[in-house]
């Protein structure tokens, strides 16, 4: 509201008609008796700004400031002293194709068939993340007396694993077991020892994240489930799985969603030609770093449709609880 | 002997003629012992049940009707005392509990069904895991029980799209389709909206009316008058009084009793 006082020009107050209530709303009202202040039409409900109410203001209003936080920061990093230099490093076209498709003659490989390799790496590595991840939680989860032993173990394994760097588990097992010249153990290919290791660290992950999805099932479901003659495993694959499962599916996207990016490290293993690794070759010969940007699209587009797919998972989700709640 | 609910009327719910166990006792609970920590709630319970009776177990919240439910389905570990099923010591230690409760069916409170699965999956799973009936003859099955109770057109909905008192009534079908010999029934219309109340008591009825051996632990005292072939009250772990309602409800010889019921009928529960 305008402070008071504030008549502008060209608007007579008039006096408001003997009988009538005073206006709330409508604009040419006079002043209002009580507060006396009655301004511009004395709408005193009304908004400050319409820029928000419409869909077309909101279009407008977001897109205007994208622009000027996304041009802010392209005008900054143009502006910075060292930019022409990192451009021709980091985001030269040219190597960045290079990069991409690599070149047999030059001695670097493709880090675009890298990627490939990455791709089939985190696949299988899921797999097994999801099953010995699972075993893991249903080990912790049991109380059978003979399983003890277990169940301390897989305490130990997942506070061990967790509390690792997935570095120095990948170092570990990928120049460690080979060093031990065990049959069949110490002779398999780099790729094998960095899915192993990619496996062993986030199986510890994992299966806590299963145990969350077990512990969220209500146990008036599993006291239903026995009530009706269900052997505890029956219970277990038809009652109380598909329901963890259910709740946990967003998080352990997100999981999935960092073990894309980090069969990366397996880079460090040195025979293995995935994308990171193809990059860091193509650097260390071209001298140009444009290769790891080649590489860092390569992951977000690979890592950008699962995050949405998750974002769409956990919207449907709530939305489900929502209804069912009425 | 034993009191047959609507003799002479054709069973409408599949109940099995119980032939009876050698003392002819369907059940029979003996000094049962039950604590939960320091928390003692059973303290010594006797009570013996006849083939087709209806017992509905009274008493205030904490008296201890659930956990002696839950201790005939071999839900929780008695402490001492033992049960009698059919002639059958169930608490014995070599006793396969799961085995047992294929033959009882139990109903909760909160109805419990399963929120994955549609109605007709809910009833045919025990059936098909438990019992090895093949699919076909557990929707079979499935399916009549839906259609007697009126609930065939939800065969296909999840439970969360059905009122509180479809799901009740989905939950004993769910039950019945196991063809228990015994039916436990937990405050199962305390969840319930008032309006909702009637038609899982209609469900109750039909099963009192075809001989279902049931322990109903309610709070319906009108309810439990009509249904029960005798009322058992419960107060602080110990069976007070029992005997058939019209003795009971109009002439408690307890005064333990009397409160309780004097307290019921004030609280809207006559």
């Amino acid at each position: 509201m305008p402070a008071e006082g504030s008549t502008s020009a060209g608007v007579t107050p008039l006096p408001s008609a003997p009988g009538l209530p005073p206006a709330i709303v409508g604009s040419p009202g006079g002043p209002d008796p009580v507060t006396g202040g009655g301004l511009l039409g004395g709408d005193p409900f009304r908004r400050r700004s319409r820029l928000f109410r419409t869909e077309r203001g909101r279009v407008v209003t977001s897109t205007v400031s994208t622009l000027a936080v996304l041009g802010g920061i392209v005008t900054a990093f143009l502006l910075a002293p060292g930019s022409r230099q990192v451009r021709s490093v980091f985001f030269n076209a040219h190597d960045m194709w290079r990069a991409f498709i690599g070149d047999p003659h030059t001695g670097f490989y493709s880090v675009g068939k890298g990627i490939l390799l990455n791709i089939e790496m985190f696949l299988v590595a899921e797999v097994l993340i999801l099953v010995l991840a699972l075993v893991i939680a249903l080990v912790r989860q049991s109380r059978s007396p003979v399983l003890f032993p277990l169940r301390m173990l897989a305490i130990a394994y997942v506070d061990f694993f967790r509390g690792v760097p997935l570095i120095l588990v990948i170092f570990a097992i990928g120049f460690g077991l080979p060093a031990l010249y065990l049959p069949v153990i110490s002779y398999q290919s780099a790729v094998v020892y960095g899915v192993g290791a990619l496996v062993i660290a986030y199986s510890a992950y994992v299966s806590e994240v299963y145990r969350a999805g077990l512990n969220s099932v209500p146990f008036s479901q599993i006291a239903s489930a026995r009530s009706l003659g269900l052997r505890p495993r029956t219970a277990l694959r038809y009652v109380v799985l598909p329901q963890a499962v259910r709740t946990i599916i967003p998080p352990l996207l997100n999981d999935f969603i960092s073990l894309q990016k980090d069969t990366a490290l397996v880079a460090v293993l040195g025979v293995v030609i995935e994308a990171n690794r193809a990059a860091q070759i193509f650097s260390s010969t071209v001298f140009n770093y444009s290769g790891f940007t080649v590489a860092a699209i390569l992951f977000l587009l690979l890592t950008i449709p699962l995050a949405r797919f998750t974002d769409h998972l956990i919207a449907r989700d709530r939305a489900r609880r929502l209804a069912g709640s009425t | 002997m034993s009191q047959v609910a609507g003799t002479g009327t054709e069973p409408s719910v599949p109940a099995p003629r119980e032939t009876g166990a050698p003392d002819g006792r369907a059940l029979r609970i003996e000094g049962l012992h039950k604590s939960f920590g320091a928390n003692h709630v059973l303290k010594g319970i006797d009570l013996a049940v006849d083939p087709h009776e209806v017992i509905c177990l009274i008493g205030a919240s904490g008296s201890g009707k659930s956990t002696l439910l839950r201790c005939v389905d071999l839900l929780e570990t008695i402490d001492s005392g033992r049960i009698v099923f059919f002639g059958h010591e169930i608490t014995r230690e070599e006793v396969d509990e799961v085995l047992v409760r294929r033959q009882m069916g139990m109903v909760f409170q909160a109805y419990n069904l399963f929120p994955h699965m549609r109605v007709l999956r809910n009833v045919t799973l025990a059936p098909v895991k438990a019992l090895g009936l093949s699919v076909r003859e557990a929707e079979e099955r499935a399916m009549a029980l839906l259609g007697r109770f009126g609930l065939a057109d939800k065969a296909g909905d999840y439970p969360d799209r059905l009122s509180g008192g479809q799901q009740q009534r989905v939950a004993i079908i769910r039950a019945l389709a196991m063809r228990p010999r015994l039916m436990l029934l937990d405050e199962v219309t305390s969840a319930l909206d008032p309006e909702l109340v009637g038609e899982v008591l209609d469900v109750i009825r039909e099963l009192a009316s075809g001989g279902m051996t049931m322990l109903i632990a309610t709070h319906e005292m009108g309810f439990a008058r009509e249904i029960a072939t005798r009322i058992v009250f419960l107060e602080d772990g110990v069976i007070v009084e029992e005997g058939p309602p019209s003795q009971l409800f109009d002439a408690p010889a307890d005064d333990r009793t009397r409160r309780f019921l004097g307290r019921a009928v004030g609280a809207g529960r006559g």
